[in-house]
């Protein structure tokens, strides 16, 4: 049994509860004495606040209490944080403005929290809010990406709008390859913004008990521990070891709940100050307002090609919003997790990138499936095809000759790739797609009247972000590394604490597995335990598809530590020695005999250990009872999946209706832990990618109101725009971590934008933006029709 | 949602009766109760009209296709009766929203609700629908009079629909990517006396397209509309379609109603 553990479609133990009902999300939660809360928010982009007048309000029915910016100075409660420190290429520290979770003299978007109201229902909540006053001076908003540099300073002391100008690269090599280049292939881009729409929105309950100084909040957090951390360390709301935060079931995050938000923390700060439990469920508008946004890049990128179609050199200039605050990771998105990936799985032997981050007055940018390898995906991939289309070669020919081919590989920005094999996932996924038989299928199109067209994808991308040492030296405030703790119970099952956070990635069964494989105990007496920071060790959460190769090697290695203890306690069992005992499929044997202990008996030694009538379990000397070790895992390099997708798209010239009719990809996830999960990985991951190709898009209008605040207006992808999607893979095993895998959490999503794209391109034979609405393509061939008909 | 009375009212006389300046009707809720929390409205008396036998029912005569406003979008989609004698009826409301929606929401509901892009207006207008209130009928070209609102008088109640049973028909909607409501909706109906092409989605209300239909008078074929060219000047422009796409789309999308007639 135990060894076909690695690699089996283990059917999701999670989903059963989930499908029947039977999940508990916060919002599900209900505790004696609960209060509601209900936010105030800026209806302006921008504007200076005079007044909040709550008097009308606090004499409302029901209201328990109301808090403005005013309590949150006077009960010291500080702002949020940006967790990683960006160096400009001028030596200066980037710049931020102050983030109060309750805004007192400003507004910077629509959407931010100006007060909230706590009443014995929502309903009167609510009611009491439509009496709050909140007397405001509007100012002029700055929203557009490009032009924010040039606009009217939103804070003072943060110069044109300037979070930091960095870069990174050889600018002088650089220069001298597009000096020597044979051809200069220009590209400029755009990377639209995205709503995160996690199918849950946020919720958070605070619960104080005044007699212990116990302070609890229920949140919808990716990342419980460092929620605590944060509210704790820098908002001051409480002592970290009195503060316990537990994320229960969480219905999806993509990013946009790894970050303790302002609700998070004026929700634990209120239940302390009332004394009560306070509850906040976010409407979706509200999501849409305010959760943080992804991508929102303006970029222009150059390739240096030699005319053997050799690619010499890469220099991007990107511009990334961030919104009207610097978020947790909302500065390493547009850097450090972009800019070391825009040379793609290519030998491109010089390249320069400069990211200018902006603020403006929109909802703050975070991570977002993906967080900054879809930015430099699109970006690398859409510029190949345009530089194999301007020298008229075969796309799919050109991306071959540049490919990286023996590994370890240094790229020359940052990263050093310790395996993969690109040839082999482009060649399969060719082979998957039928690129052969696609003039034919083209040719069929066309004698229906439609336009037909390809796009290809390759990419690498790095997940697990690691090692500590590294991202600290390159201004993380946090170590990246993760724990676990394995702990057997008597009785020979155990319980597995994870310091990772599932949202929907199904880590009770692919964590399980690891464990039942190790340790070679039956699945169904493996409980996986996460989200409660009194239950595990601290953990980092679930993020940047890390938590199998970092905190699934964190639980193989304490499984490691098990299996270690184990074998002296059953040397002493078995009177051997423990370099005489082989573990195999759960049982301790010793070489060359018959004479074993099953691990069930080891652990029920552990907590008998003695002799008392028919138990016979003496421990050795100097081992201690019990059976549980933890172990914190921090990699020695970051791992790096690649994979090749391949799209086909065909277009309605009446409408401009793009319809994806084909999608195949081939990915190298070194090894693969629990197949079907992977695949639901890469299916969510595809879905959201297409739909940031062709349908998602947040709108702001010029005075910062954000349009497409509901699903009214904000497009997202459905099941029937998706064709049945081929998915298969390869395999090269990572190096980096014990258990060879490589991640798989956002590649769909980082791979498809530039597939479809390209597609989209190739049919209609001209550039476009994302997303490629039907509106864009019409007008694109109408253009290209007036165009041709003037040319004749 | 701010508080209000519930009644759920079991004929058309004690529903009118309940009614008031502060009251409103409720059938689907698929409209009502999303605005009521958002509280975009909020009302003293919500009267249920769901429980009232004469609003449910489908008759059909040789003449006519009679609907009760009660009667669910799922319901007319799947009548082998009206599929029979409209079948572009059943597509039409095959096509509301999602399965939930299609549950939930009313024929009545729809048409007193009259959003500018709606679906069933444009099969009333085409098919020369008559709507039976509690008071009196009222032919559908005099019953839309403008953006959400109606002929329906406080406390008028529509009992059903009377849909005229066209020689053929064919609904097609190009949905909005986001709402899938219709960002432009063409109802064609080929009646003895003459082609009616009615448009939803493109204008502040429903209306129908007198150049496609003199065109289609002519020649009922899809070739009669390849020159046809839409006045753009006053259709909608939103972030979804510029005015000249909906144009646009009006025609390719009567071209397949055309070939779609049945
Ligand atoms: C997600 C979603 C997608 C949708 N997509 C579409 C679509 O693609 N196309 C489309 O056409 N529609 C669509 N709709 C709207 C749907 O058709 C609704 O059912 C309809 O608009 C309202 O019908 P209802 O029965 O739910 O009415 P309610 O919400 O109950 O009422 C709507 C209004 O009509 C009044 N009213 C109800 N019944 C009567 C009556 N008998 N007499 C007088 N007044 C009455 C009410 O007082 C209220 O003002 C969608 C709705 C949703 C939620």
């Amino acid at each position: 049994m135990a060894s076909s553990m690695i690699g089996s479609r283990v059917e999701r133990t999670e989903d059963k509860k989930f499908i029947t009902g039977k999940g508990r999300y916060t919002a599900d939660i209900t505790l004696h004495g609960q209060t509601y809360a209900f936010f105030i928010r800026s209806p302006h982009a921008r504007a200076k606040i005079k007044k909040v007048d709550i008097s009308k309000a606090l004499a409302a029915p029901g209201v328990v209490t109301i808090l403005t910016g005013q309590d949150i100075i006077k009960d010291k409660i500080g702002g949020l944080i940006a967790g990683w420190k960006i160096v400009s290429k001028d030596g200066t520290d980037m710049k931020l403005p102050a983030h109060p979770p309750l805004a007192h003299d400003q507004v910077n978007y629509v959407g931010d929290h100006v007060a909230v109201v706590i009443a014995e229902s929502l309903e009167e909540a609510r009611n009491a809010a439509e009496l709050v006053n909140v007397d405001y001076k509007v100012l002029t908003a700055v929203v557009n990406t490009a032009s924010a540099m040039t606009s009217e300073a939103i804070y003072e002391g943060i110069d044109k709008n300037l979070c930091f100008d960095w870069e990174l690269g050889d600018k002088a090599k650089t220069e001298e390859a597009f000096a020597k280049a044979d051809r200069i292939v220009h590209l400029k881009l755009n990377n639209n913004r995205l709503v995160p729409n996690a199918m849950e929105p946020r919720a958070s309950i605070g619960e104080y008990n005044s007699s212990t100084d116990d302070l609890t909040l229920y949140t919808t957090s990716q990342n419980p521990h460092l929620t605590r951390l944060v509210i704790s360390a820098f908002n001051g709301v409480h002592p970290e070891h009195k503060f316990r935060v537990v994320a229960p079931d969480v219905g999806g995050g993509f990013g946009s709940k790894i970050y303790p938000y302002a609700e998070d923390v004026v929700i634990a700060y209120a239940a302390k100050k009332i004394g009560r439990p306070v509850k906040w469920v976010c409407e979706r508008t509200d999501s849409f307002l305010s959760d943080c946004h992804g991508r929102d890049h303006v970029t222009e990128a150059e390739l240096a090609v030699r005319k053997d179609g050799i690619v010499t050199g890469l220099r991007v200039n990107t511009i990334a919003n961030l919104g009207g605050y610097g978020s947790l990771f909302a500065t390493v998105t547009p850097t450090y997790l972009y800019a070391p990936l825009i040379v793609g799985l290519y030998n491109i032997p010089a390249a320069y990138c400069n990211v200018k981050a902006v603020f403006t007055n929109t909802a703050p940018v975070d991570a977002y499936r993906g967080a900054g390898r879809p930015e430099a995906t699109y970006l690398i991939e859409r510029i190949m095809d345009q530089a194999a289309n301007e020298m008229g070669m075969d796309r799919a020919e050109f991306r071959k000759k540049n490919f990286i081919t023996a590994f370890p590989h240094q790229q020359c920005l940052v990263h050093n790739i310790d395996s993969g094999d690109y040839h082999a996932h482009f060649n399969k996924a060719l082979e998957l797609a039928d690129y052969k038989g696609f003039a034919k299928r083209k040719a069929d199109s066309a004698a229906k009247g439609k336009l037909r067209g390809i796009g290809f994808s390759t990419y690498i991308e790095a997940c697990g972000i690691a090692p500590s040492s590294v991202v600290m030296s390159i201004g993380a405030g946090v170590g990246l590394w993760e724990s676990a703790e394995v702990r057997f119970n008597a009785t020979g099952n155990i319980s597995v604490f994870t310091g990772a956070h599932s949202h929907g990635q199904g880590h009770a069964t692919t964590f399980a597995q690891i464990v039942a494989d190790k340790l070679g105990v039956p699945m169904a007496n493996i409980d996986l335990v996460h989200g409660d920071t009194d239950k595990g060790p601290f953990g980092m959460g679930t993020y940047g598809s890390r938590s199998l190769a970092v905190g699934g090697s964190a639980i193989s290695k304490a499984c490691d530590k098990i299996i270690d203890k184990g074998k002296r306690v059953a040397a002493h069992m078995l009177e051997s020695t423990p370099d005489e005992i082989d573990f195999k499929d759960g049982e301790f044997i010793v070489r060359n005999s018959n004479k074993k202990k099953t691990i069930g008996e080891i652990a029920f030694a552990c907590y008998l250990p003695g002799t008392y009538g028919e138990i016979k379990s003496p421990l050795p000397a100097g081992v201690e009872p019990g059976l549980k070790e933890t172990a914190f895992y921090d990699p020695i390099n970051f791992s790096f999946p690649s994979g090749s997708h391949v799209c086909e798209v065909e277009i309605d010239q009446d409408t401009g209706v793009t319809k994806v009719v084909k999608y195949s990809c081939v990915d190298d996830f070194g090894t693969l832990i629990n197949p079907m999960i992977v695949e639901g990985q890469v299916h969510g991951g595809l879905a959201q990618g297409i739909g940031q190709a062709l349908y998602e898009n947040a709108y702001y209008d010029e005075t910062g109101q954000l349009v497409t605040a509901s699903y009214m207006d904000y497009a997202m992808p459905r099941a029937d725009h998706f064709p049945e999607f081929k998915i298969e893979y390869t395999c090269t095993p990572a190096t980096s971590n014990p258990l060879g895998v490589k991640g798989c959490g956002e590649a769909g999503a980082i791979a498809s934008p530039p597939a479809v794209m390209n597609a989209v391109i190739d049919a209609i034979g001209t550039d476009i933006s994302m997303p490629a609405t039907s509106e864009k393509v019409w007008q694109a061939l109408r253009t290209k029709v007036k165009s041709a008909k003037k040319a004749a | 949602m701010k508080s209000f009375n519930y009644h759920s009212a079991s004929t058309v006389a004690e529903a009118t009766g309940l009614a008031s300046k502060a009251s409103a009707y409720l059938s689907g809720g698929m409209t009502m109760i999303p605005s009521m929390k958002m509280r975009l409205a909020s009302y003293k008396d919500v009267i249920d009209v769901k429980k009232i036998k004469q609003l449910h029912g489908i008759k059909v005569s040789s003449k006519s296709v009679t609907i009760g406003a009660a009667t669910k979008h799922a319901e007319v989609a799947q009548s082998k009766e009206i599929k029979k004698a409209i079948p572009a009826l059943c597509t039409l409301a095959g096509k509301i929203g999602d399965a939930q929606v299609r549950n939930r929401g009313t024929l009545g509901g729809s048409i007193a609700n009259n959003d500018p892009t709606a679906c069933y207006p444009s099969a009333c207008l085409a098919l020369n629908a008559i709507i039976h209130t509690s008071e009196r009928k009222i032919e559908a070209a005099k019953f839309f009079t403008g953006m959400f609102e109606t002929a329906l008088k406080k406390g008028e109640l529509i009992v059903a629909v009377e849909f005229s049973i066209p020689e053929k028909s064919s609904y097609v909607k190009f949905p909005n990517p986001a709402s899938r409501y219709a960002m432009v909706g063409v109802f064609v109906a080929k009646h003895k006396a003459g082609v009616q092409v009615a448009v939803t989605g493109a204008k502040a209300g429903i209306y129908r397209e007198k150049a496609i239909e003199q065109a289609l008078d002519k020649n009922f074929s899809e070739k009669a509309l390849d020159n046809i060219i839409i006045d753009s000047s006053d259709l909608n422009s939103d972030i979804h379609a510029s005015a000249d796409y909906r144009a646009s789309l009006i025609i390719s999308s009567a071209k397949q109603a055309v070939a779609h007639c049945k």
